[in-house]
């Protein structure tokens, strides 16, 4: 039997990429941003998961605007990162975990969801730094699971729908008859905003009554609309429906071990969480 | 039973927040269709080499390639431009989302950056 050991959030700014590839980990600037994964990373260590599903939301490297899925899961043999624009030095392919990829696919259409399947998929900063954050050396010791959530072109799904999707993949692992130990992330967020007049929108209050919301009370970023969730953080903030999806595939005792919580990175405020799950 | 303009997701009643929503999506398609073309390091050179038959070969219209020569951020969403793609765009010319977020507030770019740490201290 599969099992879900853990979830891991955290924001997935392009501009850490340019730091790993510089090496600032270390810089001022950096530092406390960078610093934040170190009991994260000895967990991973201690735990060893085997798999990690990642809710992430493409920025325009595999899909486009002429076609633009909800929700797309991926079941490809491999993953690669590709040029998103800037140059930037791309990070070593992943190996996916296809067997449970399409056992999440069954499960989920069964459960109501409809997804698009992706047996070729690359994969931008959102799904490839958090790996990078978390596994350093870039030799990835795990297989993954892509699922993107459209967080780019409204409407977007809500947040009842993101938790709900989360729960049932949560729920699908749990199904998979395989002796598998799986991790799931969720990346984006926290609050920020590119664009318009209320670019550099960061909203420290929301974001932490959001992160103190997640271990006890799953559901509470539902009581809010999309326009609300804008409102609160942000154009770029929505992105935290990846979290909620991933805290939503945590379906045991969920315990938060860990969070850092830092602004400004980019023009961002980056959160990270770990959550323990026991079934 | 609601009416169908409540059950629309996209109010834009936020002060100054686009939202991308199906209208921006197609009347930015060419101009987001170009930026999506800046994934490709030799389309990257192509736009530096000849901007306006770059920008001829996407189909922009007179105010996308007014909004691109201008380098105007505000401009580019206002003919629909979306901020992912955009960011394709003005990593062209070496502008990180702090120039970007300084361009369309008013600010200085020190002056951005400050905010946004100020933003920390709340």
């Amino acid at each position: 039997m599969a099992t879900i050991i853990g979830g891991i959030t955290t924001s997935h700014v392009p501009a850490i990429g340019r730091a790993i590839a510089r090496q600032l980990q270390d810089d001022p600037y950096w530092k406390p941003f960078f610093s934040g994964f170190t009991p994260v990373r000895q967990w991973l260590a201690e735990v060893k998961p085997d798999i990690a599903v990642v809710f992430y939301n493409d920025h325009g490297l595999n899909f486009f605007l002429d076609k633009m899925p909800t929700f797309a899961v991926g079941a490809a043999a491999e993953y690669r990162n590709a040029d998103e624009g800037w140059g930037i030095p791309q990070v070593p392919p992943f190996a996916g975990a296809t067997e449970l990829s399409w056992h999440l696919i069954e499960s989920l259409v069964a459960q109501d969801f409809d997804l698009t399947t992706c047996q070729e998929m690359t994969v931008d900063h959102a799904f490839t730094l958090p790996l990078a954050l978390l596994w350093p050396d870039q030799k990835w010791p795990v297989q993954v699971v892509p699922v993107c959530i459209n967080t780019v072109l409204f409407p977007l799904p809500s947040a009842a729908r993101c938790l709900a999707l989360g729960q049932a993949v949560g729920r699908a692992v749990k199904s998979w008859q395989r002796d598998a130990r799986v991790v799931v992330l969720g990346t984006g967020g926290l609050s920020h905003q590119l664009e318009g007049e209320r670019a550099g929108h960061i909203n420290k209050p929301f974001d932490i009554a959001f992160m103190d919301s997640l271990a006890k009370d799953p559901a509470w970023a539902t009581r809010y609309s999309i326009n609300d969730l804008v409102r609160e953080a942000g154009t770029q903030g929505i992105e935290l429906l990846n979290w909620v999806a991933a805290r939503g595939a945590l379906t045991g005792q969920v315990r938060e071990l860990h969070r850092n919580y830092h602004i400004p990175i980019s023009n961002t405020a980056a959160g990270l969480m770990l959550f323990e799950n026991r079934d | 039973m609601p009416d169908s303009s409540s059950l629309r997701q996209v109010k834009d009643d936020i002060y100054g927040t686009p939202l991308f929503d199906g209208r921006a999506a197609a009347r930015g398609y060419a101009l987001n269709k170009m930026c999506f073309s800046f994934n490709e390091a030799a389309n990257r050179a192509a736009f530096k080499a000849d901007e306006d038959a770059y920008c001829e070969r996407f189909g922009l219209d007179a105010a996308q390639r007014d909004a691109i020569r201008n380098r105007s951020v505000l401009e580019l969403i206002a003919a629909g431009g979306n901020a992912y793609y955009l960011a394709k765009f003005a990593g062209i010319f070496g502008l990180d989302m702090q120039d970007i977020g300084a361009q369309q507030t008013g600010l200085t770019k020190e002056q951005f950056k400050a905010r946004l740490v100020a933003a920390g201290r709340t």
